[in-house]
């Protein structure tokens, strides 16, 4: 009964840590897919108008830094489920 | 040397001393973690290091005391800046090195509750304790009882005011704000309608890009001036802290990367839009205009949430962004130490590839550093202009 319960725990452990691991990735793959989405428009929109670039180029950025933000937000959360 | 040459010289020159500085810091940091923890010149202290087999390099363990605040400044190897505890024990304050902890190492292992071994690393100094950089006082047995099952010290704790190395830092911060904004100052007053020159002209481009660029378009040009001390201020206190911890050999800062530090500049923004709202603000926020009537109800708590999620998320988006920089160069540093445990040649395959990728993070961690303290500014602009809106209908 106590070993199952140890194996309970150390299974619990390892459970929290994988999931995550997974959640870690995850965040990164949303990171990934906003910052493109944001370089895409951004490049477009220099495509269409290269003497806005300065400007667009500034705001892209920005928009980068933030969406940045929310998904290190996802990895610290992560980082205390296994600390 | 002729003049032509020099020219042809200086990027070369310029290349070689950034490889020289990036490139030598990971064996730095490989050294430092290599070499024994400080075993001393007590018998007691040696008899113990000798018990103990060889350690393999635990590269989790290592990031996360690179990452959290220490009560030393270490440099290289056994050097270090010891800073002074302060405590508030024995009904006084007491006041001494931390040399008197650091050069008093204990190792010992306890049986966790999994049945294994794990090894106890604790420092000791009179009758307090320093154990994961955290004070107690002893227990019975003079040392630091365990929890078998979390790791966590279940001695008293004791009040503990020290200058830490984040605390360092921040006065360090400081003292270079003071530095920079006073001599400029001076040099304003004194050279009053001519054009700047030297720190002037490189500080002044910076104060008007924040005053013109963030200030002015997110609070409006009337009510700017109102804000702008205290966004010149966060602006140039986050960016310069943020750099403290990118300098390789003085002991890793990690200001803006602990949550306490950017907790307090987040509660400080909270206050100034809360003592800051008006009429306008406070309205809106219970009752939006130009809104149908269900979704105000939908609405409505989710605005009153936002008042205390967004410091928050504030506080968090420049915690993770600076600890995740510190993260990944101590993650490639550890790269090199595990593949040279297993064989040198290894070691030193990786470690050019580690190297380069680590200079080319560092490159990346230095615009981190700068943008994040922008985005910090401007939010905290945004929020204030918010706070400060007039009525537009």
């Amino acid at each position: 009964m106590e070993f199952l319960n140890v194996l309970l725990q150390a299974g619990e452990v390892a459970a929290n840590a994988g999931l995550a691991g997974i959640g870690a990735g995850l965040a990164a793959v949303g990171a990934g897919v906003g910052i493109g989405r944001i370089g895409a428009s951004a490049l477009e929109s220099m495509a269409r108008q290269p003497e806005a670039t300065g400007d667009i180029r500034a705001n892209m950025i920005v928009a980068a830094a933030l969406v940045e933000g929310v998904a290190l937000f996802a990895v610290i959360v992560c980082l205390l489920v296994v600390l | 040397m002729p003049k032509k040459m020099l020219h042809l010289h200086r990027p070369l020159f310029t290349l070689f001393i950034t490889l020289l500085t990036f490139g030598v810091l990971p064996f730095a940091i490989g050294q430092d973690i290599y070499t024994e923890p400080r075993t001393d010149t007590t018998n007691a202290a040696l008899e113990e290091s000798h018990a103990h087999p060889p350690k393999k390099f635990d590269a989790g363990k290592m990031i996360m005391h690179h990452i959290a605040d220490a009560h030393e400044i270490h440099i290289i190897g056994d050097y270090a800046i010891y800073l002074p505890i302060i405590l508030w024990a024995d009904g006084g304050l007491q006041v001494f090195s931390s040399s008197h902890f650091y050069h008093n190492p204990h190792h010992e292992t306890y049986d966790d509750n999994f049945g294994d071994q794990q090894e106890l690393h604790y420092y000791s100094h009179d009758e307090y304790v320093l154990y994961h950089e955290h004070i107690y006082l002893v227990d019975e047995n003079g040392g630091v009882t365990v929890d078998a099952e979390t790791g966590d010290a279940l001695n008293a704790s004791v009040f503990d005011i020290s200058i830490t190395k984040s605390v360092a830092g921040i006065l360090l911060t400081v003292f270079l704000l003071l530095i920079i904004f006073l001599s400029v100052a001076k040099a304003y007053r004194k050279r009053e309608g001519q054009a700047p020159k030297g720190l002037q002209s490189f500080i002044e481009p910076l104060i008007l890009f924040i005053r013109d660029e963030v200030a002015v378009p997110s609070i409006g040009a009337r009510k700017a001036d109102k804000f702008l001390p205290f966004l010149l201020t966060i602006f140039f206190f986050i960016w310069i802290a943020n750099m403290l911890g990118l300098i390789p050999f003085i002991g890793g800062f990690n200001i803006t990367g602990t949550l306490s530090v950017t907790a307090v500049l987040a509660v400080i923004v909270f206050l100034v839009t809360t003592f800051n709202g008006n009429k306008h603000y406070w309205g809106h926020l219970v009752w939006p205009p130009g809104v149908p009537l269900p979704i105000k109800f939908i609405l409505v708590p989710i605005e009153i949430l936002g008042i205390f999620i967004k410091p928050l998320v504030l506080m968090i988006r420049l915690t993770a962004n600076i600890t995740a920089g510190h993260i990944i160069i101590l993650a490639f540093v550890s790269l090199i130490i595990i593949f040279g445990e297993s064989s040198a040649a290894a070691g030193y395959g990786v470690g050019i590839g580690s190297t380069l990728f680590m200079i080319f993070m560092f490159f990346i961690e230095l615009l981190v550093a700068f943008l994040q303290a922008y985005v910090f500014t401007l939010l905290a602009a945004l929020y204030f202009g918010d706070a400060t809106q007039e009525a537009h209908h």
